[in-house]
C-alpha cells in the first residue's frame, strides 16, 4: 500500500463555526494506482487533497492519520512536512497556471523553487529538460515568460516540475478543468504516462468531471458533503455503482450521443447540506430517493466486495441479499 | 429571425493601432424560432464575442446582424430597448451576473422599471410568479434573498425567468451551464429544451460538446473566429468531416468509451500530436488568413474547405 | 472552488478593489446569512470601532471640527481685533497668547480652523466630484471620449499645481476662502479621476453590468446604481484623501500670502508669524498652534484613511 488514510477529519475554521469539510475519510491507494477523486463543488475533495500535503491557515486537523509507504505523515505540522513535500508527496495546485509570476522567466522560477527545497538545480537540470521534451516542450520554454505559453504548455511545465523528484504520491487538483477539450485530453494522458514511466508511484486526480476520470483513473472515489460515498475501480463506478448518489450523478451527465429529444436526463433535486451544521446520519438522505428510517444512523464506509466500498445502508443490504 | 451575414470583429493591436486582430471572421448563420443552435468553440474561438455582438454589447466591425430584417447596429435609445424586449441573454457566471450589493430580485426590478412601469404591484407580482414557476422556482425561496444566499442553478434560472418576463423570441445563452454542478446543470439544460418547445429561438454558446449535442438541432463548430463545420447536430456529430471537428470529438471524455476507441471511430488524427503542433504554430497567423468558404457536403451539412 | 473559502460570505465587504473576492459560490444553506447591506453596515461598524487608527483619527478630526464650530463662542476677542497686550505668552485671559499686534491667537486659531475646514470640504468636495465624474465617464465609455478625458487628466496631473495656483491666485484676487477652495478643487482631482477610471474599467466587465445594459438601463443609471455602490468604500477614502490634500494646498497658498487677507486661516497665521519674525522673537505660541492644527487635521485624516483601508480590506485587518 502506497497511501493509507485512516479516519482523517479536517475542519475549516470560519467565523460561523467549523466547516466539516472532510469527515472520517478512510481509504488506501495501492502502488501504481491512479485514484480519481470526484464530487460536486463544496464536497471537500480539494480539502482532502490539500490536507495530504499542506494545510492552509484555516484548516484544522481534527483526527486521523496518514501513512505513506509505511511512514506516518505529520500532516498537521507544517515544518515537519517540509521533509516530505516535493520529494515524497507533491501537488499540482488548482490555480498553478494563474499563480505564475508574469514578470519572471519560467526557468528562473523553476530554479528558485528547486533551491527553496534545498536542491541544487544543476543536479536535476538534465532530467528536467529530458522530461520537458517528453511532454513535447522544447527546453527553450525555460527562457520564456508565462504569458508566452498557452494554458496547456504551462500546465505541462508545472506537471514536470511537481514530479521531478519522483514523488511517491502526486496530487493533481483540477488540472484539466481550465483547459480546452483537446488540451484536456493531452494533459490527462500525460498524467497516465508519468505513472507508467514511474515518475510517480501513485496519484490522486481531483476533478468534478467523472468522464475524465473514467478515461485515466484506475479507481474512483466519490465524495459527498465531506464524507466518502463510494470507492471502486473506475469501470465499476461508471457501470455498476452502488451508492444512490453515484447512480444519480452518473444519470445526470449528458454524453455525446445522448440527445434531449430522444432521452431526457434529469438532475438530482435539492442541494448539498451546509457543512457547518450537517444533518446527522447519512448526509445524502435529504436528496436520496431510497432514504428510509435507518438513514438517520450514519452508514459505515463498508466493503461490498474486494476493492468496492460504499457508505449506504441500501448498498450493503443489496449485497447481503 | 436572427441572421448574421459575414460578421467580423477586429481589434486594433500594436503601437498606434496599426495591426488588426480578427476575433471573428466572416461568420454567417441564422437562428429560427423554436430551434436551439449550438455554437461550439474552444477558448479564443470568438464564440462569446459573437454572443455579445448579437446582444449589442459590442459593435460589429464589418458585416451585419439583422433581426427580422432590421439591422441591429443602427438601433439606439428607444429602438434598442424594443430590441431587448425581443432578444435577451444569460451569461456564464451566475454569481457575477448579480450585483452583490442588491437582492437577487434587483434583476427583475430593473426590468419592471424599464418595461412594465404601468403595471400595478399585484399585476406585476402575478407576472413574476408565473415566470418563476416556468423555470421551476418557488418565488418565496428566491425573491427576498441576496445572490450569495442562492445556488448557481437557482441564479441561472432566475436569469432565464427574467428573460421570459419580456416574452422574448431569442435567447443568447453564453456558457450558462459551465459553472453549474453536474447534478443541477442538466435541469437548466432541460429548461432550455422546454422553452424551445414554446417557440423560443436559442443560441447556445458552449465549449462542451456533449451539452451542445444534447440540446441543439443545429451545431456550428467555431475555430479561431471562423466556422469550420455546421449543420444538423446529428450530422455534425455523427459524420464529422473537418479534421478539427474530428479532433474535438475525439477529445471529449466519454463515460462508457475510452478515448482511443472514439478516436478510431471518428478517424481523427492523433490528438496529442495535434495539440502539440497547434501550440507551436503562431496563433494569430492563420486567424487572419483568408475566410474559409463553407461547402455543402450533404443536406444541412457544411464543411469549410 | 470547493470549500476553499468557507468564510467568504462573512468576510467579504463592498470590496471594490478586489471585486473578484466579493462573490463566491459558497453559501451554506441555512447559515445565518443576513442581508449584505445591513450585514455590511453592522460589520463595518463592528470593525470600525475596533480599529484604533480609525477611532483616533476620527476623534482628532471631530475634536478640531467641534473647536472650529464652537471655539469662537469661547473667546470674547475677535481674531483681527487689535488692542490686547502685544507678544504675550499664553495666559488665562489669552489662552494661546497674543501676536505682536496684540491680537488673540486662540481666536485666530479657531477662526482659522473654520477656514481650513471650509477649504478642505469645499475644495476636496469639488475635486471629488470632478474626479468621480471624469473617472466614471472615462472608465465606462471607452473610445474617443476616454482618450480625450484621459488626455485632459494627464495634462492637469503633470502641471505643477502649486505653481499654477500661485499664478492664478496672483492674478485673480482671491477674496474669500470659498474662491480659494474652488481653485484648489479645480486642480487637485486628476489622481482621483485616474483611480476611479481604473476601478470602473474593471467593474464594467462584470456581467451584472451587461445584465443592466440588456435591461434597457441608461448609462447614467448603470454608473450610479450598479458601478458606484460597488466602490463606495473606495469613494469614501478618496474623499478623505482629497479633503486632507486640499487643506495642505490651501495652507500653502495662505502661507505664501496668496490667500484672502481680510479673514483668518491657519496658513495666514503662519504667514503673519513668519513675517513678524515670531520665530526669532521666540513667540512660539504664535506659530505652533496653526502648525499643530494643520498636522492634526491632515494627520488625523490620513490615519483614519489607513484605518478605513484595514476595515474595508479584510486582508489588512488586524486579528
Amino acid at each position: 500500500m502506497s497511501l493509507r488514510v485512516d479516519d482523517l477529519t479536517v475542519y475549516y475554521q470560519s467565523l460561523r463555526g467549523d466547516v466539516k469539510a472532510v469527515d472520517g475519510a478512510t481509504f488506501q491507494i495501492a502502488d501504481g494506482e491512479i485514484m480519481g477523486l470526484a464530487g460536486e463543488s463544496g464536497c471537500g475533495k480539494s480539502t482532502l487533497g490539500k490536507s495530504l500535503i499542506r494545510f492552509d491557515a484555516r484548516m484544522r486537523h481534527v483526527s486521523g492519520s496518514v501513512e505513506l509507504d509505511g511512514k506516518k505523515l505529520p500532516i498537521w505540522d507544517d515544518s515537519k512536512m517540509n521533509a516530505f513535500r516535493f520529494k515524497e508527496v507533491s501537488i499540482i495546485p488548482q490555480y498553478a497556471l494563474s499563480a505564475l509570476n508574469p514578470t519572471r522567466r519560467i526557468g528562473t522560477m523553476a530554479m528558485e523553487l528547486l533551491r527553496s527545497r534545498n536542491i541544487e538545480p544543476d543536479t536535476v537540470l538534465p532530467e528536467f529538460k529530458r522530461r520537458l521534451k517528453l511532454v513535447g516542450l522544447d527546453q527553450d520554454v525555460l527562457d520564456r515568460f508565462p504569458i508566452e505559453l498557452s494554458g496547456g504548455m504551462k500546465q505541462r511545465v508545472v506537471m514536470v516540475l511537481s514530479s521531478l523528484l519522483d514523488p511517491s504520491l502526486l496530487i493533481a487538483d483540477e488540472v484539466t478543468s481550465a483547459l480546452d477539450v483537446s488540451t484536456q485530453r493531452a494533459v490527462s494522458e500525460l498524467l497516465v504516462e508519468f505513472r507508467d514511466r514511474g515518475f510517480v508511484k501513485s496519484m490522486i486526480v481531483i476533478t468534478h468531471d467523472l468522464s475524465v476520470l473514467y478515461q485515466i483513473a484506475d479507481t474512483i472515489l466519490i465524495m459527498y458533503a465531506g464524507k466518502l460515498a463510494e470507492k471502486a475501480p473506475a469501470e465499476t463506478v461508471v457501470n455498476s455503482p452502488r451508492h444512490p448518489y453515484t447512480k444519480l450523478l452518473l444519470s445526470s451527465l449528458p454524453e455525446v450521443g445522448v440527445r434531449y429529444a430522444d432521452k431526457r436526463l434529469s438532475g438530482i433535486p435539492g442541494r448539498p447540506p451546509p457543512l457547518i451544521d450537517p444533518p446527522t446520519g447519512c448526509r445524502f438522505k435529504t436528496r436520496c430517493p431510497l432514504a428510509f428510517a435507518r438513514c438517520d444512523e450514519e452508514p459505515p464506509f463498508a466493503s461490498l466486495e474486494p476493492g468496492h466500498t460504499a457508505a449506504c445502508w441500501k448498498a450493503e443490504k443489496a449485497e447481503a441479499a | 429571425m436572427l441572421e448574421l451575414d459575414t460578421c467580423c470583429k477586429s481589434y486594433r493591436t500594436g503601437a498606434f493601432g496599426s495591426g488588426e486582430l480578427l476575433a471573428v471572421h466572416d461568420v454567417s448563420f441564422a437562428v429560427s424560432p423554436g430551434e436551439v443552435v449550438s455554437l461550439i468553440g474552444e477558448s479564443g474561438s470568438g464564440k462569446s464575442t459573437i454572443g455579445k455582438m448579437i446582444l449589442r454589447l459590442m459593435q460589429t466591425t464589418r458585416g451585419s446582424i439583422t433581426f427580422d430584417g432590421l439591422d441591429i447596429s443602427t438601433l439606439n435609445g428607444r429602438k434598442l430597448k424594443e430590441y431587448y424586449a425581443d432578444v435577451q441573454g444569460v451569461f456564464q457566471d451566475p454569481f457575477s451576473s448579480y450585483n452583490p450589493i442588491f437582492k437577487a430580485s434587483h434583476v427583475f426590478t430593473m426590468l419592471r422599471n424599464e418595461y412594465f412601469a404601468g403595471l400595478s404591484s399585484s399585476e406585476w407580482n402575478a407576472k413574476l410568479e408565473k415566470s418563476l414557476e416556468a423555470v421551476s422556482l418557488n418565488p418565496g425561496d428566491v425573491l427576498n434573498k441576496y445572490p450569495h444566499q442562492l445556488s448557481g442553478g437557482q441564479l441561472q434560472r432566475m436569469l432565464i425567468a427574467r428573460a421570459l418576463l419580456l416574452e422574448i423570441r431569442l435567447l443568447v445563452a453564453d456558457e450558462i451551464i459551465s459553472m453549474l454542478d453536474a447534478s443541477t446543470r442538466i435541469d437548466v439544460l432541460n429548461l432550455l429544451g422546454d422553452l424551445k418547445a414554446r417557440g423560443l429561438g436559442i443560441l447556445f454558446i458552449t465549449h462542451d460538446l456533449s451539452l451542445g449535442n444534447y440540446i441543439s438541432e443545429r451545431t456550428m463548430i467555431l475555430r479561431r473566429g471562423t466556422i469550420v463545420e455546421m449543420g444538423a447536430t446529428e450530422k455534425v456529430f455523427g459524420n464529422p468531416l473537418h479534421p478539427y471537428t474530428k479532433m474535438l470529438i475525439a477529445s471529449v471524455p466519454h463515460l462508457h468509451k475510452k478515448w482511443d476507441q472514439v478516436e478510431r471511430e471518428v478517424g481523427a488524427s492523433d490528438v496529442l500530436e495535434h495539440v502539440l503542433r497547434e501550440e507551436t504554430t503562431d496563433e494569430s497567423a492563420d486567424g487572419n488568413g483568408a475566410a474559409l468558404s463553407l461547402e455543402q457536403v450533404e443536406q444541412d451539412h457544411f464543411v469549410a474547405k | 472552488m470547493a470549500v476553499s473559502k468557507p468564510g467568504a460570505g462573512v468576510v467579504t465587504t463592498a470590496g471594490a478593489p478586489a471585486p473578484a473576492e466579493a462573490t463566491g459560490p459558497i453559501s451554506p444553506q441555512g447559515a445565518p446569512a443576513a442581508a449584505p447591506i445591513t450585514a455590511r453596515r453592522s460589520e463595518f461598524l463592528y470593525f470600525a470601532f475596533r480599529n484604533w487608527k480609525f477611532v483616533v483619527g476620527l476623534a482628532v478630526v471631530l475634536f478640531l471640527f467641534a473647536l472650529a464650530i464652537f471655539g469662537p463662542m469661547l473667546t470674547p476677542h475677535e481674531p483681527l481685533e487689535f488692542g490686547g497686550p502685544t507678544d504675550q505668552a499664553p495666559s488665562s485671559d489669552y489662552w494661546f497668547g497674543t501676536t505682536s499686534f496684540g491680537q488673540d491667537v486662540f481666536s485666530q486659531f479657531v477662526h482659522g480652523l473654520r477656514a481650513t475646514f471650509l477649504v478642505g470640504l469645499v475644495g476636496g468636495g469639488i475635486a471629488w466630484l470632478i474626479g468621480a465624474t471624469v473617472g466614471f465617464t472615462a472608465g465606462y465609455r471607452s473610445g474617443w471620449l476616454d482618450d480625450v478625458l484621459n488626455m485632459i487628466t494627464n495634462v492637469v496631473l503633470v502641471i505643477p499645481t502649486l505653481a499654477i495656483l500661485i499664478i492664478v491666485a496672483a492674478y485673480v484676487n482671491v477674496h474669500s476662502y470659498a474662491t480659494e477652495a474652488i481653485l484648489v478643487g479645480l486642480t487637485s482631482w486628476p489622481w482621483a479621476a485616474r483611480a476611479v477610471r481604473a476601478q470602473t474599467f474593471s467593474l464594467k466587465t462584470r456581467e451584472f453590468v451587461d445584465i443592466a445594459r440588456i435591461s434597457g438601463r441608461k448609462t447614467r443609471q448603470i454608473i450610479a446604481s450598479e458601478i458606484a455602490p460597488n466602490m463606495s468604500s473606495y469613494l469614501l477614502m478618496m474623499f478623505i484623501l482629497l479633503f486632507g490634500g486640499a487643506i495642505l494646498i490651501g495652507a500653502s497658498l495662505d502661507f505664501l500670502g496668496l490667500g484672502p487677507s481680510e479673514s483668518m486661516s491657519l496658513g495666514l497665521m503662519m504667514n503673519n508669524a513668519f513675517l513678524s519674525s515670531a520665530l526669532l522673537l521666540g513667540s512660539w505660541w504664535w506659530f505652533i498652534p496653526p502648525g499643530v492644527g494643520i498636522i492634526c487635521i491632515v494627520g488625523g485624516l490620513y490615519v483614519m484613511n489607513v484605518g478605513l483601508d484595514e476595515i474595508f480590506n479584510p486582508k489588512l485587518r488586524e486579528v
